[in-house]
Formats: structure tokens, sequence, C-alpha cells
């Protein structure tokens, strides 16, 4: 057939390349080659597609109140309340837990958002009505787990947190709170201890008895206090005990901190009506957090890392030892409470903030899970006619610029402030249910919403905030198309004009490299940025490279071989070099998506998808269609 | 390709005084004027705000000081009627505890009261972005900024290495090293800023310089494989030539695509297309006079490059085993 006559030693069955040709045509691929090949490109066309549907604007509905399911009684009212404040709905969708209110424009979307969420709380805070979008994929698409990608936060708007996790602080204060409970512990257990000693110092607790026997029982005593390692040592003529935390004890804390810190902050940003909120860790103490789309930035940030609870304690009497009392000013007198805490905010199963029928004060219900719950009612059925009082405790990020070696450094550290706002005589055993009174209406909406989001365990604070706002992420969007449109049509008529039918079938691929680019992408769930859709330009130029070196390759060997052979020469020599000068790329992406951080992470993804992408289609979906148009033909001579 | 006849390598002393000229303007001025580095780096808050009409720049800057934002810049961006404001992190005292605010506010805070400020005294004005980074979040990414350039010369400097010998290993990473210099001086002397993109664009720029230094050092390492006879010089002459289509052809699609993001990509992008502009430029640039001439300064031979034996069949005729 077309190949030459004194060109047998080509023809020797290599792995993948030409092994199997049909009638020992140099040029083709086997049949189930290019099956695959065609594979691979229609499943990255169906991958694709989703992104080719644009998304309705819509109004997502979710409960925040265990109690509260949203259910077709919900969507009918939702239908009311729309309906009488002629509001058109597009459609309406029950999802697992939420319900979805498609629109037709922007501005009948905030208006229905604000209609709904008026409409809905008007009994109390149950629902949050967020903007989301609804997706328009078809439901084939979407069963065979196609999406399109999301945008970032800055095509998108919104805003993004970073939060550094106050780690230091965090240990200390569960040292010296364990140091404060080991002491009651023993106290109450009536065992002795010398006292007047800084009992903490560092990561150790160290406590002296008068002889072995107490501190063999204090020992036992103390044995609930798992998270320390514990010593015998001799201090001063003392046996005392030493209670160590170890760094890899401090590590699993930390990381425990995170995650509950993390727990608490989804369930924040849950209620300030962003669809698709991300919380995730970042690093040893970090915590990103974006919120796309979102409407008021300042009201975010003062959820975020507000840290606000509760302690329930008794009232002090008489005869309490000074050591267990703290004293508060209340009503303009100081009250005495007890040290211990019956329960805290951290058993609080729901809180809701509502308003006292009688005197209309906003208050805050309470319900406690049932530990909780158990505590108060042993406690409080021994206390009757005795006072409890409500401490409120709320920390306060601070700043201040401190002189280290010369160079101001800001330093992050936190301020407590503490104070009763209740004092009330215990009628009768509580349950668990309650009322908090004596607080203004911010602070009781920010209590409910913190209380049943769960206490932060370790302080935070903001080291990093982004805003964009929707017209700069419409500005983008535009712009990243016009110049993904721009570059690629350059470079499409370059290539056609430079290598004509060559060209056409490196168009080909090029279209099928960036299809193959937004699958991937999609299917990854990666977030298109604007830095993304310049890695996706800049691989839409390079990976013209692989083809241009295979050109170039097959016209030198056109000197010396005939256009079968040549064609053949120029992409297996030219393979190596592709390989070469695409692994170290691929390095360099690596690199980037390693160290890297927000946008330059965006680039690196689509840098180092785009270069496995184009090795394929440059390599593979060329040849392929290269040999589809010249294969099977006897050629005298070639253009290229 | 026979259509180009240069004798590349008879002008490398003139091109080597080029990039010393180059580089020495490059590190002077980043020794003496530095970068004008971004908020990304420098930490503090920036705002970027659409005026309902034109303003002068000036009478802005005047207004927030009266506000009581000091050390401010205020900026035309993209168009006339887009303004970016830079603040400085505001510092605190030390001691001073009547004036430590909460943190939110005193930091993070700024840009939003600066807007608030601005939306007050100029009616229908829209926030686009507004950005704070606290000036350890700025430390950490400069640091691992430099970490990453660093580490990406090393990893490339180890695999040309394995794949090539020490001669084009070192001169990849002289080459690489130019590229760097020079657009990294092109931010100093200009004034650009240097935010995260550009330092994105600076990794994509080495990753792209690599790539031409590769196609042109593996055809290298194939002539002396594979031409008996002729001095290095010769050898690598051809090299350049034969190679020199497919780099003119490379550098030009991939131009194209950057020009586009340079004028519809918008003041965001700016940097990031300026940067990989003239990176792939100077870039192709260096894989023909820094890393070629390197070897030819250290006295690349064919014996170096003599092939082992079971690479033999492949580089010998181009047939597959």
């Amino acid at each position: 057939m077309a190949h030459d006559g004194n060109d047998t030693h080509g023809l020797r069955p290599s792995p993948l390349l030409g092994s199997g040709s049909p009638r020992g045509r140099l040029n083709s691929f086997p049949l189930w080659q290019n099956v695959l090949i065609l594979l691979v490109v229609c499943i990255g066309i169906i991958y694709a597609a989703p992104n080719l549907y644009q998304p309705d604007p819509a109004v997502q509905i979710r409960s925040i109140n265990s109690e509260v399911v949203i259910s077709a009684r919900t969507e009918q009212r939702v239908a009311d309340l729309l309906a009488n404040s002629q509001v058109e709905a597009l459609g309406m969708e029950m999802l697992k837990d939420s319900l979805l209110v498609r629109v037709a424009d922007d501005q009948t979307q905030l208006r229905a958002q604000a209609i709904i969420a008026k409409g809905l709380n008007e009994a109390g805070v149950d629902y949050v009505v967020a903007l989301a979008q609804a997706s328009n994929t078809p439901a084939w698409l979407r069963d065979v787990g196609g999406k399109s990608m999301s945008l970032g936060l800055d095509l998108f708007g919104g805003a993004h947190f970073l939060l550094q996790v106050n780690m230091r602080e965090y240990i200390q204060n569960l040292i010296a709170n364990s140091a404060e409970g080991m002491r009651d512990k023993l106290i109450d257990e009536r065992i002795r201890f010398v006292p007047g000693r800084e009992w903490v110092s560092g990561q150790t607790i160290t406590i002296a008895f008068r002889d072995d026997e107490t501190r063999a029982s204090a020992r036992v005593a103390l044995e609930a206090y798992q998270d320390f390692i514990v010593q015998e040592r001799e201090l001063a003529g003392n046996p005392t005990l030493r209670f160590t935390l170890t760094d890899e004890k401090i590590l699993a804390l930390e990381d425990r901190a995170i995650s509950q810190n993390l727990t608490s902050l989804r369930n924040r940003v849950n209620e300030l009506g962003v669809s698709e909120p991300q919380v995730q860790r970042l690093g040893r103490s970090r915590i990103v957090v974006d919120l796309p789309g979102i409407q008021d930035s300042a009201r975010a940030k003062e959820i975020l890392n507000k840290f606000a609870n509760l302690e329930f304690r008794l009232e002090a009497l008489p005869n309490a030892r000074r050591s267990q009392i703290e004293t508060y000013p209340y009503q303009g007198r100081d009250q005495g409470i007890m040290r211990r805490n019956i329960v805290t905010g951290n058993n609080v199963q729901d809180a809701q903030q509502n308003f006292d029928p009688e005197t209309n004060q906003p208050q805050v219900s309470i319900e406690l899970d049932n530990e909780g719950g158990r505590k108060m009612h042993s406690v409080t059925k021994d206390n009757v006619g005795r006072s409890m009082a409500i401490l409120f405790i709320e920390q306060k990020p601070r700043v201040r610029t401190v002189d280290k070696e010369g160079e101001a450094v800001e330093e992050f550290y936190t301020v407590e402030d503490r104070r009763l706002i209740s004092v009330a005589t215990i009628q009768s055993a509580l349950g668990f249910n309650f009322r908090i009174t004596g607080l203004n209406l911010r602070e009781a909406q920010d209590l409910a919403l913190l209380l049943r989001a769960g206490a932060l365990a370790a302080p935070m604070y903001i080291v990093e905030e982004r805003t964009v706002g929707a017209q700069l992420g419409e500005d983008n969007i535009r712009r990243g198309w016009q110049s993904v449109v721009l570059g690629f049509s350059l470079v499409l008529v370059f290539m056609l004009f430079y290598y004509r039918g060559f060209g056409l079938a490196a168009n080909l691929a090029l279209t099928a490299n960036l299809t193959l680019l937004v699958a991937i992408m999609s299917v990854l769930g990666a977030t298109l940025t604007l830095p993304g859709i310049a890695g996706i330009v800049l691989t839409v130029g390079m990976a013209v490279d692989a083809n241009v070196l295979i050109f170039s390759r097959i016209r030198e060997e056109l000197k010396n071989h005939p256009p079968q052979r040549a064609i053949q020469a120029g992409f297996d020599r030219a393979l190596l070099t592709i390989t070469d000068a695409n692994v170290t790329t691929f390095f360099v992406a690596i690199i980037l998506l390693s160290i890297g951080s927000g946008p330059v992470r965006g680039f690196a993804v689509t840098l180092a998808v785009g270069i496995v992408t184009s090795m394929f289609t440059a390599i593979l979906v060329t040849r392929a269609l290269v040999n589809l148009f010249y294969g099977s033909r006897k050629l005298e001579t070639i253009k290229i | 390709m026979s259509q180009f006849n240069i004798d590349f390598m008879g002008g490398r002393r003139w091109a080597g005084l080029l990039s010393g000229v180059l580089l020495l303007a490059a590190v002077t001025s980043l020794l003496y004027q530095g970068l004008d580095l971004g908020l990304d780096f420098t930490g503090g808050s920036l705002v970027e705000v659409e005026l309902a009409e034109e303003v002068n720049p000036e009478t802005v800057r005047g207004f927030l000081q009266a506000e009581g934002f000091v050390n401010g810049t205020v900026q035309t961006f993209g168009s006339s009627t887009a303004l970016l404001i830079e603040m400085p992190p505001q510092r605190l005292d030390q001691g001073d505890a009547e004036n430590l605010v909460d943190l939110a506010e005193a930091q993070a805070g700024l840009g939003e009261r600066v807007f608030r400020a601005m939306a007050s005294e100029y009616p229908g004005t829209v926030l686009r972005q507004s950005n704070y980074v606290g000036p350890a979040v700025g430390d950490e990414l400069a640091e691992d900024g430099g970490l990453a350039l660093l580490t990406a010369l090393i990893v490339v400097m180890f695999y040309i290495l394995f794949r090539f010998t020490k001669q084009f290993s070192v001169g990849a990473v002289a080459a690489l090293a130019h590229d760097v210099l020079i657009v990294l001086g092109c931010f100093s002397i200009f004034r650009w800023t240097f935010d995260l993109t550009v330092l994105a664009a600076l990794l994509a720029v080495i990753g792209y310089s690599l790539n031409d230094t590769i196609v042109v050092s593996d055809r290298i390492r194939e002539n002396f494989r594979k031409i008996r006879k002729g001095q290095s010089v010769d050898v690598i002459n051809v090299s350049l030539n034969q190679t020199l289509g497919r780099t003119l052809v490379t550098s030009l699609t991939t131009l194209f695509v950057l020009l586009a993001l340079l004028f519809a990509g918008g003041e965001v992008i700016r940097g990031f297309a300026s940067a990989l502009s003239i990176g792939i430029v100077v870039g192709t640039y260096s894989s023909i006079y820094v890393a070629a001439s390197i070897l030819l300064t250290m006295n690349i031979s064919r014996e170096d490059l003599l092939v082992p034996e079971k690479e033999q069949s492949e580089n010998e005729d181009g047939s597959y085993p």
C-alpha cells in the first residue's frame, strides 16, 4: 500500500504506536485505538457540556430549626407569599433538605428573597433564605455526574476570609482550666495539697502533697485527666504529682479545636443566606471561609470570629470558700457566684431569639441537650430557693503593635468580656427548657445564633479578607471570556494559515484539548477564577507547541524521506522532546500548586490539567486525524 | 530547517554583552529601587470603587486624609471613574490601651470604613472590591513565593542533570535565572506593581522558558550524536537553525494569546500578562544565547553525550524498537 519498499524496519510492531496496522499501512492506528480516542473525546464533550447551560437566578430556602421541616406546606406558603406580592416564580423544586425557587432575573431574585425571608420568619427565625443559582443542566447529564464549573469569588462576587486560630492561647487556657478543675476536685474529695504555690508552668501542672498516701489518693481522684502524662516527683521535700501535656497531645488537641471551630463556623455561615459557603482548614492553624455572592460582608465578619458563650452558675453562699467564688457587678452591686459551672452553652441543643409575651423584651429560648438537662435538674432540685446566675462571656480579638527586635510587629490577643446577665431564684427543679432575658435585641439574636452553631473551641482572628462586588465579577467574566475567544481565534487562524491541512488537524486537536480541559476541571469540581482563565488561555497558546514540534519535524524529514515515512518519523521523533518539555513544565505547575494560595492555585490547576490534556490531544488526536486525512492515500508530496 | 542558516554562535559575544548589560540594569534597579510590592506581600487594605462621575484622585486623597485615613494612595484604575485606594496597615501605639479597638474595626474593617466614607461624600459610589491582608500573611506569601522560585529552579536543574548532562543543566538554570531577573528588573525599573498573579506569571515564565530550552537542548544532543564531523560550534548552530522555525511559531502563538489577555483581560490580569509577554521574548532569546552559549563555554563535546547502548536504536535511525 502506501509504504515504501525500502522502509521495512519501520514496520516492526511497537506496543503503542502503529502496531497491527491494517494491511501494513505506515500511518494508521488499529481500530481499537481510534475508537478509544474517539471515546475519550466524546466523554470529554459530555462532561464539558453542563457548562453550556446558564443557571437561572434562584432563591434557596433551608430550615435552621430542627423542628421545622421543609415540606409541601412550605412550598405552598412560599407560592402564596410570592403570588401576594406579584413576584413571578419560574418554578419550584424540592431538593433533599431545601426548596429552590427559580426566578427570571437578578432583580426579581433580590425581591423574592426579601419577601420570602420576611414572610416565613414572622414567628421566629426558622428559615434561611439565600440567593442561589439553579442549574439548568439536563437531567440525563446530571445523572451521569455532569456538573458545571463553579465560579470563583473574583468572577461571582462574594467574600473570602482567612482566619488564624490562636492556638497558643487555646492551649494555655486549656491547661489553666484543667488546673482549676483539679483543684476543685481535690477540695471536693477532701484531699489536702500544699497551698500557696503557682501550679501551672508552661505545659505542666505541678501539685505538692504532704505525704505519699495523700498523693496516691490524689492520683486516683485525678484519673479523669487523660490528656496529661502523670509523673511522681519529689520537690522541696514534698511528694508531688506532675501533669504534662506532650507535644503529640497538643497537636491532637489542636486538631480537635480546629475541627470544632470548623463545625461551628459551618453552622454559622449556614445562617448567613449564602447558598454554597465553603469552610476549610488551611495548614495547621488556619481556616478559609468563602462566601460566594454574599451581599453584606460586614455582617458575615461580625458573626465569623465572634466568641460568645453562656455559663449557668449557682449564687455563692456566705460560707463558701473564697477560692471557689468569683464576683461580678450586677445591677449596681457585687454579686458573688460559684466558680464551678452547672452547664455551659456547649450543652445547648437549640436556641431561638424571640420576645417575652408579657414585657415584649427580647429573650432567648434555650433547649438543653440530655447531659445538660440532667445536670441542670440534679443541681437545681437540691437548691430550690437559692439563686442561679447566668454569665455571658464574650471574647474580642484585638491587635497591638509591639516592638520585637527593633521591628514593629502586630500581635493579636483576646480580651474577655464577662458579665452577669441574670440572677434569679430557683423556684423549682429545672429541666431542659429555659428563657434568658436581660439582653438587647442584637445581643439576643447573636447569642441565639452562636449557641445554635456551637461555641468556638479556640479564639480566631481575621488575617486576610477579600471582597469582590458583583459588578467587578461580571466585568471579570466578560473580560475573561473575551480574551479566551480572541486568543483562541488568533491561534486557530494562524495555524490554519501556516500549516494548511495539518493546521486543521491541529485546530481540531486544540478544540478537543479545550473541551477535555473544561471537562476534567468540571469533574474535579475545580473553581474557575480569573487567573484560571488566564491559565486556560496560556494552555491554548502553549498546547500548540507540541503540534508545531511535530509539524516542523515532518517538514525536515520530508527532505530525506517520502511523505508517509516523513509523517511517521515526524511524530515519533518529536515524542521524546514533547515529553521532556512537558514533564518539566508539569513540575513547575505542581510546585505552584503546593505553595500557592488563592489566585495562584487556580492558575496552577489549569496549567497542570492543561499539560496532561494537551499531551493527549497533540500527540494522539492529531495523529489520528492526520492518519485519517493522509494515511490511506498514496502521497507524492504534502504541503505542510 | 533549511531556510534558516544563521551563525547564532558567531554573535554570542555581543549577546553575552547585551545579557550582561540587561542583567546589570535589572540587578541594580532591584537593589536600589526594589520592587513595588502589591498588597498581597506588604499587607494593608485596598478598596476599588466606581464613582458616578470623574473625580480627581488628589481631591479624594485630601478628603480621605481629612476623614482620618492617613498615608493612603489614590489612583485611577482602568477607567477614569474607577479609583484604587490603598491604605498601609494602620499602626496602633504600644500600651495605648485607650486606643485599642476591636481588631475587626482597626484592620479588617478599614476598607469598609473607607468605602462608607466615600459613599457618603460621593453619592452613587459602587464597591468593586475590598481587600485586606494582614502583615503576617503578607510576609508569608513573600517567603513562600521566593521559596517556590528557588524550588522550581532546583527541581529543574536535577531533572535536566538526569535527562541530559551537567552542561545542559547549568545552561538551563542560568537561562531561567536570567529570564526571571530580567522580568523582575522590568517590574522594578517601570515601577509596576508586583503581586501574587505576577509571581504566578514568573513561575509560568520558568515553565515556558524551560520548555524552549529543552527543545533546543534535545536537538543539540541529537545532532552531537548524529553529525560525526564538525566543531561543537557548528553542531550547535545547525541545531539552533533547525529548531528556529518551531521556536518562532510557538513564541508567536503564545504571544497572540498573551496579547489577547493584555488587551481584553482588564486591569486585574495586566501584570500577569505583561510579565509573561516579557518572559516569553526573553525566554526565547535565552534558550539560544544563554543556554546554548554556556554549552560552548563549558566545552561540551561529543564524548559527553555518548549514547548508552540501549538508547542507540531509538536515536540512530528514528525507527522504534
